[in-house]
């Protein structure tokens, strides 16, 4: 079984992110960059699988500019053996994304394909359900759990209501919670040994597809700031305030 | 010009996501149509026909249709689309799911979890956890929006008298089998649409003392939330998540306790009213957005509020 992962490099979880001052998007440049959360346990999962002996090669995929190498080189650090990157200076939109990803699942002939759930930059939750519908797979999304036995898989994916179970079958699209496992950290030898990994380059043009947006961007803004309210000294007067201030109570 | 709702349901009842959805379709001044997806659902649609805004139900009723799939929903509605210009889901996990497929099949660009319709083509929505909120336009000849159910307020229930008209089920091939639902029973209200609501953090320290939790929650008829982190810990199962990927909620009233307030939690629960933070860090980020902000320790406050909120119902009866 072959493994394709898709992932993602966007404005690192930890750091405050600051809307540009024309209003044009929100500021990348200078600030620490890092793999998108939910795409590194699909990184761990298909290096686990791996591990298991269940899949056969584990490639990943991202789609940006000379600098998303960086992404590339961690998820091999990880544990992938092989990455390419399909340059594009070009920001995505998520069909965008899904097409270029069927041209290299067309190339690689994977027989799964693990994606993060959401991009914590665009937040769109779209691109692995498109993908799957795209390549008429089936989808499983927001998975907590993946058993795979035989042909056969079992999912268990997060829903607003608690779990939800499936089983399927290979050729497959299955989008990753947080939840599903706890990505290792890239260990320093592993770290050098990515870096004489192999790590192809595809230009986005030679691949015939439309990636003109579709969506026009027409400002980005800051929310409204939420003030600091007050400190109250002890529980009655927090409970007198919510009865007779805010009356929420 | 007609706009296209897309129903989450159980088959017995419509989720109340649904009926922001139906508001946030009020916006484009239209002609609104409800699609139904289900099994032995004539009950379901006898209720719906009464929602206000909604002129024209679709029903599509089919035994295949009791755990639908999105493989086997997005072709059923792709087929009917064409009498459209906006088709809407709630930003649920329902319509997180389904709607992408959709836009696969139609190949018309999504926006997902709209907070708010400025006219027929443009369309305010949060990036980056809600740390941004972006405008944007598009011209495609179909809109496809999941849209964020606390962004609007629920439509009216009663009061209109929709047509209904079967549409058709197209069967699609699929290795998926619907195997079951892990649901968590409550009679608590339902963390996406509840008054108050009551989250605890890892601070809460185990599943035990989530206890004291519901005790408050029941006082309050409140729901029950979580920070990601004790749903990780495993101290509360994952439909109580609030946050970037979990759940949003913006209640009257939100009590934040043993929560440090990351930036993905703040994203789920900042639009509250009027939010309570207890933790005995004082410097907890929490405070920095928090209403009112108590520093103590939890398990010594939480029974007193118990008490106080007793004490204060003898006064009033």
């Amino acid at each position: 079984m072959k493994v394709l992962v898709a992932v993602k490099r966007v404005v690192d979880y930890k750091v405050q992110i600051r809307v540009k001052t024309d209003n044009s998007g929100v500021e990348t440049q200078n600030v620490k960059m890092s793999v998108n959360p939910p795409d590194e346990n699909a990184i761990e999962e298909s290096v686990k699988l791996k591990e298991q002996g269940l899949a056969t090669e584990t490639i990943a995929v991202t789609i940006g500019d000379d600098k998303s190498q960086d992404v590339l080189r961690t998820s091999m650090a990880m544990g992938i053996d092989r990455s390419i990157l399909v340059k594009s200076s070009n920001t995505l939109e998520p069909l965008a994304v899904a097409k270029t990803l069927v041209k290299i699942i067309e190339k690689e002939n994977p027989d799964l394909v693990l994606l993060g759930k959401q991009a914590i930059d665009d937040d769109s939750n779209q691109t692995g359900q498109i993908l799957s519908a795209l390549m008429n797979w089936p989808q499983g999304c927001f998975i907590s759990e993946l058993k795979i036995e035989d042909n056969k898989l079992l999912i268990s994916r997060e829903i607003d209501e608690g779990i939800e179970k499936l089983e399927t079958s290979l050729p497959a699209v299955l989008t990753c919670d947080l939840r599903l496992n706890t990505p290792r950290f890239a260990s320093l030898p592993n770290i050098m040994k990515a870096k004489k990994k192999p790590l192809d380059i595809i230009e986005i043009d030679t691949l015939g597809i439309d990636t003109e947006s579709k969506i026009k961007v027409l400002n980005v803004v800051e929310p409204p700031k939420r003030e600091a309210g007050i400190m109250v000294s002890d529980v009655k007067e927090l409970v007198q305030k919510l009865k007779y201030e805010a009356k929420v109570i | 010009m007609t706009v296209l709702v897309i129903a989450e349901h159980d088959n017995h009842n419509l989720k109340s996501s649904t009926l922001n959805t139906i508001t946030a379709a009020t916006k484009f001044n239209d002609e609104i149509h409800l699609i139904i997806l289900g099994n032995s659902i004539d009950n379901l649609i006898n209720n719906c026909q009464s929602l206000q805004e909604v002129s024209k139900i679709l029903k599509c009723d089919h035994e295949k249709l009791e755990n639908p799939i999105p493989e086997i929903m997005a072709p059923i509605i792709s087929n009917i689309s064409k009498n459209y210009t906006h088709i809407l889901a709630p930003a649920s996990t329902f319509g997180k799911n389904l709607l992408p497929r959709l836009s696969a099949l139609l190949d018309v660009t999504q926006i997902s979890d709209v907070i708010e319709i400025q006219n027929n083509n443009t369309f305010v929505r949060p990036i980056y956890a809600g740390n941004a909120i972006s405008t944007v336009e598009t011209n495609q000849q179909i809109n496809l929006l999941t849209i964020r159910p606390t962004a609007f307020d629920k439509c009216e229930e009663s009061g209109g008298s929709a047509s209904s008209e079967a549409i058709q089920y197209l069967d699609t091939e699929t290795n998926t089998k619907f195997i079951g639902r892990e649901v968590s029973k409550s009679d608590r209200p339902d963390l996406g649409n509840a008054r108050v609501v009551v989250s605890g953090g890892r601070g809460m320290e185990n599943s035990d003392n989530f206890k004291l939790l519901y005790d408050l929650a029941d006082k309050l008829n409140a729901a029950v939330g979580a920070s990601r982190a004790a749903v990780d810990s495993g101290y509360i199962g994952n439909e109580y998540q609030v946050g970037q990927t979990g759940k949003m909620v913006a209640p009257e009233l939100y009590i934040a306790v043993g929560i440090s307030g990351a930036i993905q939690h703040l994203a789920g629960m900042k639009d509250s009213k009027v939010i309570v933070a207890i933790n005995k860090d004082a410097e907890a980020p929490i405070f920095g957005i928090a209403d009112y902000g108590l520093s103590t320790d939890l398990f010594q406050a939480i029974p007193e509020i118990i008490k106080e909120l007793d004490l204060l119902n003898k006064i009033e009866s």
